[in-house]
């Protein structure tokens, strides 16, 4: 093992083209990962969370501009490798599961064909060798009876059952990163913490790196090594998961945390806090911290930039103010 | 204040006949399974389950957009019939969940508010301008959206206007269907206190549906929990969530992921997968994902045990479980 | 009040701006718009534009050519067999044309609308004796039963009108009954029903709106194929009946004389084919115009 990181990833910016001018997705993200580890990227809707997964397995649509300083996988540039090489790491080494099972699994073949082409399209191996690989990872996954489900179609299949195959599907080829957007999303929340548990012990078993992206602060805190929130294409604050919730710095970290009711902690019916105001356009020219629209610690300077600050233990986040408060003698 | 609970559900069933493929027999569904509720004026009585449950056919037989199969539905202690759909819609009013789908995107936002007006004849168009503004003013949004579409607005300013919708008739008991779970954590948040606001200003009572077990027990005073067309227990929230009797309650508490880093992913020991309501397992439906299943489990449905504050489905709170045949 | 406002700028255009946006926006549609738009206008102002009375007979002035072919101002399109003035006929055909056109995709949209609506709205029974009409109604060819009927009953306007307006019913049913099917489930729709809406308020006020955009788009479609459909009978003798002036019919007429004057099947036929072209082009429009606000 090297000490390099596995993902790492520099001022990565993506632009898409739309009628009213140029819409700054995603502006200037860095992040590492290391082999094993897991981050989460928690943001709201619109925030650019799922661009920047589909920007890692390079799966944008052709009219998104990516640029970046860096983004490299186990030293290979993402940037510059050929589509060849891209389409071999991807499935094989680095693979995503999306939320909706349904809409990434083929209707038109068994589970059996479509984990069997996965291995298949990457590893010289037999048609009964890829076979009996899908049964061992869907037993792996939980699924019982796993021989008599490689013949069946998706539309068979269970919502938890269909986000298990996706997980299996998404291992086949022992992949060192793995990419979740919001995969329990569409879940019941007892399936949630089954899916939640079984990608946790499959990770480590198989000393995988995981990105999960999501917006909910509960399912962050129970997976994260690390923790990204992401408000409207920034990345404001980063940092180790004990850091980030029991030392939430930027405002917004603060305001979402405030937001969510949680049972045994805020007072029954007491009334729960509220971040006001909508996400900001990100058409046109973006400019100061994007977040000052909703801020209650806003002053001047916040048009301007927010600075990246650092605290001990690799926690940084972005604002003016050093400590994420508005402090008097500031504003005076 | 009347003696009746505002709100009553005696023994409701609902079975559904579903046609498997062209000539596959019709089975039978038993989407809700003699169900029996009681919601207390100015109560929030919470239900929860996993879907499938029968939560929506619920909400569906209380809004009258479906018929019971067995059993009555009563309110304010009068039983209703089939043609009081009219007379229930004054009463009762739902907010959904998706605001997406919930709006008439042809429609401007003053059609959608006052559509319950119109429908019911109550007032001339400068009453029910009045009402409009009143009702915008109520959810905190500014009269000038009146003209506007609802492509225009984000979320929660469409959750606003489906709240405003269900409440310009003044009804009592408004009907939740997962009203925040479609909508960004920041927006949730301003709904649920706008919920809580309105229902200590304007007297209402909330059948409050949604997986969020965490929304459930901020905003409920009761919560119901189902499971298969049943409820398993019912209880004050407090009970609920300190001293949870029902193990499939216990296992959807533990499912709660509070934002406590370290804690890891809980085991809910939930085996099995959510069983398939054509063909409900024998006895108690929840034995095959059951951590405490005794071998009378599979054999002998249980009986509901009244508690202090509610009522328990489950043999090991069951004396004399032989007297359940 | 105590509730916490969440901001109110009202993001975007109404939807009916953004219709016209769209509309202005579309080279096709526009296109399409503006010649159906310029051949209504002939067809309603006919008695000013013609230049002569399109059944006088001249047995002196036959078969003229159009001034491009050397002809007079005259008789600018030039003179059929009878010698009857080809572009007072022309614009009288047209006339002829859009009112079958229109009047046949009316009836058709009245009857397969509203066949497609319940369909959709009721399903079970209704659905089932509905898809087996609408299958009925694909079994049978329309050129042979029109053929057939038309025989039996004479050629007339008003019966090729009546025969199309009948046959043609099909494709709005398919359309009508799948859009209303998605617009059923939505949750507005349930929120109208909870209200107390009628079963007639809720299809009439809350659903025909959101699927009046894809009935358009079939009824521009189903005008360009009873125009053609009409072209078709009349050329084989059973449509409309000789002396009334319709483009089949002159296609007709001029066929005999086709290798000698071409011009006389060549005419009628290319403004035939601009006219179904225009329709096309704005229907082809419509959909993309309306399409994307449907699936957001």
């Amino acid at each position: 093992m090297t000490d390099d990181p596995l993902l790492s990833v520099r001022g990565l910016t993506l632009d898409i083209p739309t009628g009213g001018g140029m819409l700054h997705a995603v502006r200037g993200i860095d992040f590492d990962l290391n082999r094993g580890e897991t981050l989460c990227i928690v943001g709201e809707s619109g925030s650019g969370k799922s661009l920047t997964s589909l920007a890692l397995m390079g799966l944008l649509g052709p009219k998104i501009q990516r640029r970046a300083t860096r983004m490299s996988f186990d030293g290979t540039d993402l940037q510059t490798a050929s589509r060849r090489r891209l389409r071999q790491l991807r499935g094989d080494r680095m693979s995503m599961i999306f939320q909706e099972p349904m809409t990434s699994l083929n209707p038109a073949y068994t589970i059996g064909d479509q984990l069997a082409e996965t291995l298949r399209l990457h590893r010289r191996v037999s048609k009964a060798e890829a076979r009996a690989r899908a049964v061992e990872l869907l037993e792996k996954v939980g699924i019982t009876a796993a021989e008599s489900r490689l013949s069946q179609y998706p539309h068979q299949l269970s919502g938890g059952l269909r986000q298990r195959v996706m997980i299996a599907m998404a291992l086949m080829c022992e992949p060192e990163l793995i990419i979740a957007d919001e995969p329990t999303t569409a879940l019941d929340v007892t399936i949630q913490a089954q899916i939640l548990r079984l990608l946790v012990d499959l990770q480590r078993e198989m000393n995988m790196a995981m990105i999960l992206i999501t917006h909910d602060l509960g399912v962050v805190a129970r997976v994260a090594d690390k923790v990204a929130v992401m408000y409207a294409g920034e990345l404001v604050e980063t940092g180790p998961a004990a850091a980030i919730f029991g030392n939430p710095t930027h405002p917004y970290t603060r305001g979402l945390l405030n937001c969510i009711p949680i049972p045994g902690r805020n007072e029954r019916g007491a009334r729960l806090g509220t971040i006001p105001g909508i996400v900001p356009s990100l058409v046109g020219e973006v400019r100061g911290c994007p977040f000052r629209g909703r801020c209650d610690q806003r002053i001047g300077p916040c048009d301007e930039a927010a600075p990246l600050r650092h605290l001990p233990g690799g926690h940084d986040f972005r604002c003016v103010h050093p400590d994420g408060h508005r402090h008097e003698e500031l504003t005076a | 204040m009347s003696d009746h609970p505002v709100l009553e559900l005696r023994d409701v069933s609902k079975v559904y006949t579903i046609k498997q493929g062209l000539f596959g027999k019709p089975k039978p569904l038993r989407a809700l399974n003699d169900v029996s509720l009681k919601l207390a004026r100015g109560e929030v009585l919470g239900l929860v389950g996993e879907s499938g449950c029968g939560k929506s056919t619920l909400a569906k037989i209380l809004l009258g957009l479906e018929q019971p199969t067995t059993g009555q539905v009563l309110v304010d202690g009068q039983a209703l019939s089939g043609q009081d759909r009219i007379a229930l819609s004054r009463r009762i009013q739902p907010i959904f969940q998706d605001p997406y789908s919930s709006l008439n995107p042809r429609k401007s936002i003053e059609d959608i508010v006052t559509l319950p007006l119109r429908v019911h004849g109550i007032g001339d168009h400068a009453s029910r301008d009045r009402d409009l503004r009143r009702m915008l003013d109520i959810v905190g949004l500014p009269a000038r959206v009146a003209r506007s579409y609802p492509s225009q607005m984000s979320g929660g300013q469409r959750q606003r206007v489906a709240i405003a919708r269900a409440l310009i008739m003044k009804p009592e008991i408004v009907i939740c269907d997962e009203p925040t779970s479609a909508l960004d954590v920041s927006v949730q948040s301003q709904i649920l206190n706008l919920l809580a606001d309105l229902r200590e200003e304007l007297g209402l009572t909330y059948l409050f549906i949604s997986h969020n077990l965490a929304v459930v027990e901020h905003l409920a005073t009761r919560v119901a929990v189902m499971y298969l067309g049943r409820i398993v227990e019912e209880a004050d929230v407090a009970t609920l969530f300190e001293n949870a009797r029902h193990p499939y309650s216990t296992a959807l508490l533990q499912s709660v992921l509070t934002p406590d880093p370290g804690m890891g992913v809980p085991d809910t020991q939930l085996g099995a997968a959510y069983p398939n309501p054509i063909s409900p397992p024998s006895g108690c439906a929840f034995h095959p994902r059951c951590g405490r299943v005794m071998p009378h489990c599979a054999t002998i449905a249980p009986r509901p045990v009244p508690t202090s504050d509610g009522h328990v489905e489950c043999h090991l709170y069951d004396a004399e479980p032989a007297h359940a045949v | 009040m105590t509730a916490i406002p969440d901001a109110f700028e009202i993001v975007g255009p109404t939807p009916a701006q953004q219709l016209r946006k769209r509309m202005f926006g579309h080279q096709g549609f526009l296109i399409g718009a503006v010649i159906l738009v310029v051949l209504v206008a002939i067809a309603l102002l006919a008695p000013v534009l013609a230049p002569h009375d399109p059944y006088a007979q001249s047995l002196g002035d036959r078969m003229l050519r159009p001034v491009f072919m050397g002809g007079t101002w005259d008789h600018p399109l030039g003179t059929d067999h009878l010698g009857r003035d080809y572009l007072s006929r022309l614009i009288y055909g047209a006339r002829v044309s859009l009112l079958i056109g229109a009047v046949a995709a009316v009836i058709s949209g009245v009857i397969g609308t509203a066949l497609g609506v319940a369909a959709g709205y009721f399903g079970g029974r209704v659905d089932t004796v509905v898809t087996f009409l609408i299958n009925v109604r694909l079994a049978m060819p329309v050129v042979l039963v029109a053929l057939a009927v038309v025989a039996i009953l004479g050629g007339s306007l008003s019966v090729v009108i009546g025969v199309l307006g009948l046959l043609l019913w099909d494709r709005f049913a398919v359309v009508m009954r799948a859009s209303t099917l998605q617009i059923r489930g939505r949750e507005f729709v349930a929120a109208a029903r909870a209200v107390g809406c009628s079963t007639p308020r809720i299809l009439l006020s809350e659903i025909m709106p959101n699927i009046v955009n894809n009935l358009i788009v079939v009824v521009t479609l189903e005008m360009a194929h009873a125009i053609l459909l009409e072209a078709a009978l009349s050329f084989l003798g059973v449509g409309v009946q000789p002396p009334t002036p319709s483009w089949g019919l002159m296609v007709s007429e001029g066929k005999n004389m086709m290798l000698f004057e071409p011009w006389l099947v060549l005419i009628p036929g290319a403004v035939l084919f601009v006219l179904v072209l225009a329709i096309n082009l704005m229907g082809d429009g419509l959909r993309d115009v309306t399409a994307p606000e449907n699936r957001n």
